[in-house]
C-alpha cells in the first residue's frame, strides 16, 4: 500500500450549527503509516471535525478516503467504506461480554439471515484483536465491569476486527494511567502500519511521545501543522497555549 | 449478563408446555380452562413485548393496536361464519335493515384471507410505522406516547364506526370457529390448546432470537445505539425487526382472544388494555424469557379472581404491586431467581482488574493470522 492511495484527505471542511461556525475551512491529510494528531484548546473544533468526517454532523467541503468522497453519506455507509471511530467516553455494550462485543463488530458484513443463528466459534480476526488489545483473558467478562482503560481498548479492538482503512480516535487515553497510556501509544503505532490513524487528543505529553505529524486547530481554524518539534516551536501555537500548556496535560475536554 | 446453560430455557419451555397442554386440560374445570386460555392470549402479546421492550428498549405502550387488528380480523370472520348466507350480521340489521355488507368485510369470509390478514396486517402496519419512527430516530418517551396514542385512536375509530364495526358493543355471538361449534366443551378445549401451543411457539421464537446474533445486536442497540451505528449497522432495521415480531405476536394473541372470550370490544384494545399488557411484562421481568408470559398470566388471574370478587381492592393491590416491583425489583420478579441463585451458589470470583503488562499487550501481531482474516 503506498501512502497516496489509502490517505484521508480533508479539504476546506466547514461545519456550521445554526449560524455558529464550529469548523471553518480546515484542510489536512493523514496517511497510512503515521499516527496523525489533531490538537487544540477547548472548542477548537477537533471533535466536530471527526463528527463531520464520520457523518454525524453535516459539513461542506470535501473529505476523501482514497478516491471516495465521504461527506454527504450516512454514518453506516461511511463505516462500511472503512472508517472506524471511537468516542471520548468509551462506548461499549456493557451488558454483553467482551467476545460478544467483538463479534458484533466483526459481523458488519454478515448476511441478515445469518444473524438469526447463534454464535458458534470465534472469528480469527477476533482472536487477533483480543491479543492485540490484551483482552484475551477477559473474553467472557461483561464489558461493563472492565476497567476504564480496558473499555477503551475493547472499543479499539472492535474497530480492528472491522479492518478499517482509517481509524479516528477521540481522546483515547483520557483518564488512563501512565502504563496504560504507554500501551495505548504503542498499540496505535502498530495499528498505523496498515491504515490511517487520526487521534484527537488533549494530552500534550502523549502527543509529544507518539505523534508522527500534528495539526493544531484553534477556534475552528487551522493554526499550525508539522512535526511535534515544528508545532511546539511555532509562536502562534505558543500564544494559544501560553500558560495553559502545562495545565492541559491530563484534563478531559467537554467539547 | 449471567451465563446460563443453553438448554435450561428449553427445559423450562418443555415443562411449561406439559403444564399447559397436558396437566391443565386434565385437572381444570371448563371455566378455568377458558380463563387460562384468555391469560395465554395476553401472555402471547407479553412475550412479544418482552422482545421489543425488554431486549430492544422500545416501550411499546400501544400493543392494543396490533392486538385489535388480529382480534377484529378474527371477529369479522367468525361473525360472517355465524351469519346465514345472504343475510347481514345481526348488529348491522339493527341499525339499518337495508344496509349492505361493507366492502372491507367481504374478504374476511375466506379462511385463508383471515389467517393471512392476522399475520400480515401487523407486519404492514408495524413495518410502515416502525420504519417511519426509527429512521427518524424517534425513541424513548416520544415513541411510547405515540404508540399509546395510536391505541387510543384505533379504539375511538372503532367506537365511532358503530354501523361497520359494532362500536362500543363490539362483536360477539360467535357460533363457529373455522367449522367447529364453539359451544362445545371438546372444541373449547381445542381452542385453548391452540392458544397454549401458540404461546409455546412464541416462546421458542423469542428464545432463538435471544440466543442468536440478532439478539446480541438488539441488546447492543438498546444500550448504545450510536455505537451500533458507528459499527456500520443501521439500528433502525434492528429495532424494526423486533417491533414487527412483537406486533405479529400481539395480533395472534388478539385473534385467539376472540374465540376464547367470545367478544371483542374497543375497551380490550384501548389505552388501559395496552397498559395492562405492559403491566404483566414489567411484573414478570421484561428482559427475561419467561417473565413476561408468567407476569401476564399472573395479572390475568388476579383480574379474574380478585378483580371480580373484590374489584375495588384489586386496583389498589395492582397499584401496590407495581410500586413495590418498580422500587425493589426493577427487572421484575424473575430477577429474584437470579438473586436467589447468587445466595445459594457463590458466583465465580472475578479476578481483580489489574493493569495489564504493556509487554503482553505489545506482543507482535501474528501476521499470518492477519492475512488469514483479510482473505
Amino acid at each position: 500500500m503506498t501512502a497516496a492511495d489509502g490517505s484521508l484527505v480533508v479539504d476546506d471542511l466547514k461545519v456550521e450549527f445554526d449560524g455558529f461556525v464550529a469548523v471553518d475551512g480546515v484542510s489536512f491529510d493523514a496517511h497510512p503509516g503515521e499516527v496523525r494528531f489533531l490538537i487544540g484548546p477547548n472548542g477548537a473544533g477537533k471533535t466536530t471535525c471527526i463528527d463531520a468526517i464520520t457523518g454525524l454532523s453535516k459539513g461542506t467541503g470535501s473529505v476523501k478516503l482514497g478516491d471516495q468522497e465521504l461527506l454527504g453519506r450516512s454514518t453506516q455507509k461511511i463505516v462500511r467504506l472503512g472508517v472506524g471511530r471511537t468516542f471520548q467516553t468509551a462506548s461499549v455494550f456493557e451488558q454483553l461480554s467482551v467476545l460478544q462485543n467483538l463479534d458484533i463488530a466483526a459481523g458488519l458484513h454478515r448476511s441478515s439471515w445469518s444473524l438469526l443463528r447463534a454464535r458458534r466459534g470465534v472469528d480469527p480476526a477476533i482472536e487477533v484483536a483480543l491479543e492485540q488489545t490484551g483482552l484475551s483473558n477477559e473474553r467472557e467478562t461483561p464489558a461493563g465491569i472492565l476497567s476504564h482503560g480496558q473499555k477503551q481498548w475493547l472499543e479499539i479492538g472492535m474497530m480492528l476486527v472491522q479492518e478499517p482503512r482509517a481509524l479516528l480516535l477521540d481522546e483515547p487515553v483520557a483518564g488512563m494511567s501512565q502504563d496504560e497510556r504507554t500501551a495505548t501509544g504503542e498499540l496505535l503505532h502498530r495499528i498505523a502500519e496498515r491504515r490511517v490513524v487520526l487521534v484527537v487528543e488533549h494530552d500534550m505529553d502523549f502527543m509529544r511521545r507518539y505523534a508522527s505529524r500534528v495539526t493544531v486547530l484553534h477556534q475552528g481554524r487551522l493554526l499550525s501543522e508539522g512535526s511535534v518539534a515544528q508545532v511546539q516551536g511555532d509562536p502562534k501555537v505558543q500564544e494559544v497555549y501560553l500558560g495553559t500548556a502545562g495545565a492541559v496535560t491530563t484534563q478531559a475536554e467537554g467539547e | 449478563m449471567t451465563k446460563i446453560k443453553p438448554w435450561l430455557p428449553l427445559i423450562g419451555i418443555a415443562v411449561f408446555a406439559v403444564l399447559l397442554l397436558v396437566v391443565a386440560p386434565a385437572v381444570l374445570s371448563m371455566h378455568w380452562i377458558n380463563n387460562l386460555g384468555k391469560y395465554c392470549c395476553w401472555a402471547i402479546a407479553a412475550v412479544g413485548i418482552g422482545l421489543a421492550w425488554g431486549r430492544g428498549g422500545m416501550l411499546v405502550l400501544g400493543q392494543g393496536v396490533f392486538f385489535g387488528l388480529g382480534a377484529y380480523a378474527m371477529a369479522m370472520h367468525l361473525t360472517l361464519e355465524s351469519t346465514a348466507p345472504g343475510s347481514l350480521p345481526v348488529f348491522m340489521i339493527l341499525y339499518d335493515p337495508s344496509a349492505s355488507l361493507p366492502a372491507f368485510w367481504e374478504p374476511f369470509r375466506s379462511d385463508v384471507f383471515t389467517l393471512a390478514a392476522i399475520l400480515l396486517l401487523p407486519v404492514i402496519v408495524a413495518g410502515v410505522l416502525g420504519y417511519a419512527l426509527f429512521k427518524r430516530r424517534i425513541k424513548g418517551a416520544y415513541f411510547a406516547i405515540l404508540s399509546q396514542a395510536l391505541a387510543v385512536a384505533l379504539a375511538v375509530l372503532i367506537s365511532s364506526t358503530i354501523r361497520e364495526t359494532g362500536g362500543d358493543t363490539g362483536l360477539s355471538d360467535f357460533k363457529y370457529f373455522f367449522g367447529f361449534v364453539l359451544n362445545d366443551d371438546a372444541n373449547k378445549v381445542m381452542v385453548f390448546m391452540i392458544a397454549a401451543a401458540l404461546l409455546i411457539m412464541c416462546l421458542l421464537v423469542v428464545w432463538q432470537l435471544n440466543r442468536s446474533r440478532f439478539g446480541e445486536l438488539l441488546i447492543a442497540t438498546r444500550d448504545a445505539e450510536e455505537r451500533v451505528r458507528f459499527l456500520g449497522y443501521d439500528p433502525a432495521n434492528i429495532k424494526l425487526v423486533a417491533y414487527v415480531v412483537a406486533a405479529v405476536m400481539a395480533s395472534i394473541a388478539g385473534a385467539m382472544f376472540v374465540p376464547i372470550v367470545g367478544i371483542i370490544t374497543p375497551a380490550e384494545i384501548g389505552a388501559s388494555a395496552s397498559i395492562l399488557m405492559i403491566a404483566g411484562v414489567a411484573l414478570g421481568g421484561r428482559a427475561s424469557l419467561f417473565g413476561p408470559a408468567l407476569g401476564a398470566i399472573a395479572i390475568g388471574w388476579g383480574q379474574s379472581s380478585l378483580g371480580s370478587s373484590w374489584p375495588d381492592g384489586w386496583v389498589y393491590i395492582l397499584g401496590m404491586v407495581f410500586i413495590l416491583v418498580t422500587l425493589f425489583l426493577p427487572m421484575g420478579l424473575s430477577s429474584l431467581f437470579g438473586k436467589a441463585k447468587g445466595l445459594v451458589w457463590r458466583p465465580r470470583e472475578t479476578p481483580p482488574a489489574t493493569l495489564p503488562d504493556p509487554a503482553a499487550v505489545l506482543e507482535p501481531v501474528d501476521e499470518s493470522a492477519v492475512e488469514e482474516v483479510k482473505k
